[in-house]
């Protein structure tokens, strides 16, 4: 089991190259000049001269992605024009809002999603199962950044229950209990697709290990039926689900752009929205590659988690 | 009997010719094309319809409500007409969800057909270089991509697209990985064509249905991305506009005029939704494994639909009697009689064979005892089982439940795949005894122990932590036994125990069976299709054969003189050591399918003895004395007396 982990840890480092690789090539695809589309178009040609040996734009491509990677590796993700910080302090910053949004979500969302997926299966073709199975539909067919305008309506609007935007209030607030009432809104509105999604493959999952011949056996054993569902089913069909959980962390992660924006919540996502619309995209770099790596750890997770679930994995 | 009800050929001609037939009864997948269709109607005739000019602004007409003012859905922050702005809106949206999907598609489908095809380092560099691409938060890759080409719709509809192009890639690898190995690929190949026309003629044909699947159910998806960076201004730059910018203009009034985002947004949700039915319906139609059906899970007990309950017939000392009992599958409209009305008596430590060949209903009727048959398709129409003299299929759930495995234990033919394989076989143990006899933990895992032992399994201590896939194949039936014995039930229902054995390995498993029901009184139902295995165990044996018993008597003189001439072919069948001269017959043809049995004797058309008697009403099983009974109306052994 160390060994496997072991072994899983190693094969991300090439993963977590290839990403610092992808985005280097991304902001290599720059049209036109990067020192000028980093410092807009009304930079002095002196600066734009400056910022392309300070990036070492004057050298060929493989040359330059050494030099960036070895800074990256020293913690210089390099300096924000827009802001003027370092980029890195502004990441981290933002970052740790929305790992509290994303986590809340996906808690939120494989709690509801396993459990909507059970109960539809179980009850399959059942009436909940056809509430279950449209609610679903709605859930992963609906604009998530539109469903969080309508819950502001609703709920910070018309009934006053809670914050429309924010992390925490501007006047003595700062606490948990504060935070978590500016939680609700933008993580339930965040966890509807992905609560749709693993609530699909939840089921599909269950019917398909349902039809297992060990399930049979538990039956014939006399184990009660929930037992059976829960103990035999449920953790059987676990196995498969989870890496998809993992996946879902990725479209947690992404999803946050529009539930930070339309909430106004202090994460990545709404700092990569407007760093792309003021083109710091010194910014948009390092935002993106501390959220991609992220989402690499996660999966490494849900895989260790897989493993232990299952022993023939190992 | 599944076996016999699923490979019906007829069946599967029909579902290809009838794709649009199956579509259509779909009634949600309709809906969703109804949806799709009016949209995209509406949008291609945006110039047709009697609209107002969508970037006409009136600033004396700025946010009216729906309704006011000759707007039907209002207007917006300009006095633009939203209904207006709503049609060409969603011209530009699904213009653009379509393209993406399109470029999408085929880079993607590209990139799997020459990874699959090409296999190797192609393929290794290929897909290493897509497990990149998706090691990126879906929408955060879009947004880099957008951010580098600027904020504008036709460099959002290329991000989309780029990002979507990893599910193309991986869902069409699969595929041809498999059909590149195919024959026909391979004959193509040998006569002389060029790589990229067998890809284009031979193996891309072979790879639409999962293209078309993958783009159906993403299509949905990148609209909704698309609006998104529209929402986000990212995408359509005014005064160009889609959905998803309306929805980002309306934000703004939000809080004063709902109407200006609520309209557009309930307008995507409307439309995704459509192709999100759409794209299921075509999935489960064009993917046989999801075919509406084909996933119904079986409930907890087989359904119980008899039309009277029978008489009971006593056979003094019985622990187990079946009479009359009847099982049914129904598929597709077509009933399948897998057991037609068995009858069968065990007595305490008695062990009884029943034989016959796959499909016979043999494991049906194995497993309709204790309620093991999958409903749906499977129900019980009729007969009953007595178990120490209570109806069976009378007991509630809860009553057959307390039964199953403490008065009637069941083992199973594959080992692996009837064992959980995510808990040990000592927590599988535990769990059997615990299920019928409440006892702390320790106390139980010691029975189990104790079992294991019984069973002849060494180092029963270790063993206990292992799992099934770490035992060898005896090793887990020998587990099997032990939890089918954890309860000291009256009967055990063994369903070919041994078959999935090898041969050294099979005697062991008889002997200890045999060995256990002496010792422990049990009575054993033992279902095979091998006469060698009967002679082992078997006091006596009953012989099935299309749902029926057609013959029934002591082991020994069935084997010695056969009165069906089914069984005599049957035991013609088995080899015997020493003889291997003795010519091994096979019986020609094959059983009769159990939804259309012909009159009289099932076996009559594989029969040489059969004359025009045997195809015309119902055969009775005639008793001969001595305990033994044949169902056929020229027995062997009377022939033979005749001389």
């Amino acid at each position: 089991m160390g060994a496997y982990i072991l072994k899983r840890l190693l094969a991300v480092i090439p993963v977590m190259f290839g990403l610092t690789l992808i985005v280097f090539l991304i902001m290599a695809m720059i049209p036109g000049d990067p020192a000028t589309a980093i410092l807009g178009s009304y930079a002095t040609p002196e600066n734009v001269e400056r910022l392309n040996r300070q990036l070492g734009l004057d050298r060929s491509l493989p040359e330059q992605y050494l030099i960036w990677l070895g800074n990256l590796l020293q913690g210089d993700l390099g300096r924000s024009y827009s802001l003027n910080r370092p980029v890195l302090d502004e990441v981290t910053e933002r970052f740790g809002a929305t790992l509290i949004l994303a986590g809340t979500s996906l808690v939120l969302c494989s709690i509801l999603g396993l459990l909507a997926g059970v109960v539809s299966a179980v009850r399959q073709y059942g009436w909940t199962d056809k509430v279950v199975t449209f609610v679903v539909l709605i859930g992963i067919s609906t604009p998530s950044f539109w469903l969080g305008l309508l819950l502001i309506l609703l709920f910070a609007v018309q009934w006053r229950l809670f914050p429309a935007s924010g992390m925490y209030a501007i006047y003595g607030g700062g606490d948990l209990p504060d935070l978590l009432h500016h939680l609700v809104l933008p993580a339930a509105t965040l966890s509807v697709v992905a609560t749709g999604v693993i609530a699909r493959l939840t089921r599909t999952a269950m019917l398909e290990v349902l039809r297992q011949d060990y399930i049979r056996t538990a039956r014939a054993k006399g184990l009660r039926e929930s037992r059976v569902i829960w103990r035999h089913a449920f953790k059987a069909a676990l196995v498969g689900v989870i890496p998809v959980i993992g996946i879902q962390a990725g479209f947690v992660m992404g999803g946050a752009v529009y539930i930070e924006t339309v909430f106004q919540w202090p994460g990545i996502g709404s700092m990569l929205v407007t760093a792309i619309s003021t083109r710091d995209l010194l910014l948009v770099q390092g935002g993106v590659l501390v959220v991609a790596a992220a989402y690499v750890l996660f999966n490494l997770c849900a895989d260790v988690v897989q493993t232990l679930l299952d022993p023939r994995l190992r | 009997m599944g076996r016999a009800a699923r490979s019906s050929a007829p069946a599967g001609r029909a579902r290809r010719t009838g794709a649009w037939a199956l579509l259509a009864r779909n009634h949600l997948a309709v809906a969703g094309l109804g949806v799709v269709t009016f949209v995209c109607l509406v949008a291609l005739a945006a110039p047709l319809l009697p609209l107002a000019d969508p970037n006409a602004t009136a600033p004396a007409d700025r946010l009216l409500r729906p309704g006011e003012g000759g707007h039907l859905l209002g207007t917006d922050a300009l006095g633009r007409d939203l209904l207006s702005r709503l049609v060409w809106g969603a011209r530009v949206s699904i213009a653009v969800g379509l393209s993406a999907t399109l470029i999408a598609a085929a880079v993607g489908s590209l990139i799997g057909l020459v990874a699959g095809y090409a296999g190797g380092r192609v393929d290794n560099w290929l897909m290493r270089g897509i497990d990149m691409v998706m090691a990126f938060p879906y929408i955060l890759l879009a947004l880099a991509i957008v951010a580098v080409l600027g904020p504008g719709l036709l460099n959002a509809l290329y991000a989309i697209a780029i990002v979507n192009v990893p599910f193309f890639a991986r869902n069409i690898r699969g595929i041809t990985l498999g059909l590149a190995r195919r024959e026909f690929v391979d004959a193509a190949r040998l006569s002389g064509k060029s790589h990229p026309r067998i890809l284009l003629t031979e193996v891309l044909p072979n790879v639409l249905p999962v293209i078309v699947i993958t783009m159906s159910t993403t299509v949905g998806w990148m609209i909704l991305e698309t609006a998104g960076l529209s929402f986000l201004g990212l995408g359509a730059q005014p005064p160009q506009s889609d959905l998803g910018s309306m929805l980002g203009e309306g934000r703004r009034v939000l809080f004063t005029h709902p109407h200006v985002s609520v309209v557009p947004g309930l307008a995507i949700l409307v439309l995704v939704m459509g192709i999100n039915l759409l794209g299921d319906g075509i999935r489960d139609v064009l993917d046989p494994r999801l075919k509406s059906g084909a996933l119904s899970r079986p409930v907890a007990r087989t359904a119980v639909r008899r039309t009277a309950v029978p008489e009971r017939q006593d056979h003094p000392g019985a622990v187990l009697e079946l009479q009359g009992m009847e099982t049914e599958f129904h598929v597709g409209g077509q009933v399948y009689r897998a057991v037609g009305g068995v009858d069968l008596h065990l007595a305490p430590g008695e062990c009884v064979g029943l034989v016959g060949e796959s499909g016979s209903g043999k494991s049906v009727t194995a497993m309709s005892v204790m309620g093991l048959v999958p409903t749906p398709p499977g129900r019980i129409a009729g007969g009953a089982a007595w178990l120490d003299g209570s109806d069976l299929f009378a007991l509630s759930d809860e009553e057959i439940r307390q039964r199953r495995g403490r008065d009637v234990a069941h083992v199973f033919q594959d080992p692996l795949g009837t064992l959980h394989p995510l808990h040990t076989v000592g927590a599988q143990l535990v769990e059997a005894i615990r299920a019928h006899r409440p006892m702390p933990r320790t106390e139980a895992e010691a029975a189990a122990c104790d079992l294991l032992a019984l069973v002849r399994i060494p180092n029963p201590a270790e063993r206990m932590q292992a799992f099934p896939h770490e035992l060898s194949g005896g090793m887990r039936q020998r587990v099997c036994i032990a939890m089918g014995l954890a309860n000291d039930p009256s009967v055990l229902i063994a369903d070919e125990p041994t078959t999935a054995l090898d041969v050294t390995v099979q005697a062991q498993v008889l002997a200890l069976m045999d060995r256990l029901r002496r010792e422990r009184d049990s009575a054993i139902l033992f279902i095979t299709h091998d006469f060698g295995v009967v002679s082992a165990i078997c006091d006596r044996v009953a012989v099935m054969y299309a749902g029926r018993i057609v013959e029934t008597g002591p082991t020994d003189e069935i084997l010695a003189a056969p009165a069906h001439p089914y069984t005599d072919r049957l035991i013609a069948c088995v080899p015997v050591l020493g003889a291997p001269d003795r010519r091994l017959e096979a019986i020609s043809g094959r059983p009769p399918v159990v939804n259309a049995l012909p009159p009289g004797c099932a076996f009559a058309d594989r029969c040489p003895r059969a004359r025009d008697e045997c195809r015309v009403g119902d055969i009775a099983l005639v008793e001969q004395g001595g305990g033994r009974a044949v169902r056929c109306l020229f027995p062997m052994e009377r022939e033979v007396a005749d001389g």
